[in-house]
């Protein structure tokens, strides 16, 4: 498109089954994509279906693909990805699409329990708080992997999730690795034994899109190595007993 | 094909060791059954390893230890990827190294030849 105060945007209408519909978006200096999506929605489709809520990349709810490459559109500037004038902007890969740009995050979700994404307590409530030495290996271990904010980009650009739906994904296995590594849990056998089942860590190829994608810049796939290597030790370790 | 979200090192690196792997797959069990008219009928290996004299022969081996040298360094990649749990500073200086002492010793081979 010439017109450099227009810009041309192509949007995913739809389910699963769907079309693109071109919107043509006024530019504006400071504009980021969630902005286009949201003007859409605004001024010429109220139909639009769409996810936000934070719009300052801490929530985790707006990621969608764009330009075929999943991003967090709120943090994404529009002068960052435009190619000739034009954009696409699709629901996020490798999810059930509910309409439009608006994806079914249970599956995702799902996966985070299923590979023991979650803290299993070693004390009580009525227990003093146990003290965590911020420099232990274990903590500066979850420290690399504790920002993620659930957005699933990973998720989204990982060829294993698209090649095997039973996968677990990067963030999930990156959550399970954090919580490997916390002192203050408890189930550190469940989580090596959830890892490694049929969808677990070692359908991971390395090939580090989650890595390259990651809005917060965290490692999935560095966190899915220390699971391969702790379901390896904890194999030879059970059958030495 | 290889769409944006592909287009990083990591990524060509696994298509490269995936593509090396299955060119291995598909020659490899070929390469073993001529070797193994060296015990059944080594008058028909004479004939084959004529074919090596041609200049297609000679540079698919060219491309046969590429492929394995690929495919092994892929394979090096990958293991000190998943058991060394490096930082990626100490995976720069590792790679470095590697580099450097490669050039030394090219330059070593180059003066030989």
């Amino acid at each position: 498109m010439a017109d450099k105060h227009q810009m041309s945007v192509s949007v995913w209408r739809g389910a699963a089954a769907g079309s693109f519909q071109s919107f043509d978006v006024k530019m504006e200096e400071n504009q980021t994509v969630l902005d286009v999506v949201a003007w859409i929605q605004q001024h010429a489709d109220p139909t639009l279906s769409y996810r936000y809520a934070c719009r300052v990349g801490m929530c985790g709810s707006c990621a969608m693909m764009v330009n075929g490459t999943p991003r967090w559109t709120c943090r994404t500037h529009v002068k960052k990805v435009l190619v000739d004038g034009h954009m696409e902007i699709a629901p996020l890969r490798n999810l059930p699409v509910i309409k439009d740009l608006a994806t079914d995050m249970d599956p995702f979700f799902d996966k985070w329990v299923a590979a023991e994404g979650l803290h299993h307590p070693t004390q009580t409530r009525h227990d003093p708080i146990e003290a965590i030495d911020p420099a232990s290996a274990g903590r500066v271990e979850v420290n690399a992997g504790i920002e993620c904010i659930n957005c699933s980009v990973c998720y989204a650009a990982c060829d294993t999730v698209a090649g095997n739906p039973d996968y677990l994904g990067p963030a999930a296995l990156q959550r399970a690795w954090s919580v490997y590594n916390d002192s203050k849990d408890a189930g550190k056998q469940a989580i090596l034994d959830a890892v490694s089942g049929v969808g677990g860590c070692h359908n991971c190829h390395s090939q580090g899109s989650c890595a390259v994608h990651c809005p917060n810049e965290l490692n999935p796939m560095n966190a899915i190595a220390g699971l391969k290597r702790e379901t390896a030790r904890n194999f030879f370790r059970r059958r030495a007993r | 094909m290889i769409r944006g979200y592909r287009t990083h090192t990591l990524w060509v690196a696994f298509l490269l060791h995936r593509i090396s792997g299955v060119a291995l797959a598909l020659f490899l069990p070929l390469h073993f059954w001529v070797l193994s008219y060296a015990l059944t009928a080594p008058e028909t290996l004479d004939g084959l390893l004529l074919w090596t004299d041609l200049g297609i022969v000679k540079f698919s081996e060219f491309g046969l230890v590429f492929l394995l040298s690929v495919h092994m360094f892929g394979g090096l990649r990958l293991m000190a990827l998943e058991w060394l749990p490096w930082t990626s500073g100490q995976k720069t200086a590792a790679a470095s190294a590697v580099a450097a002492s490669t050039l030394v010793a090219g330059v070593f081979f180059l003066r030989a030849i």
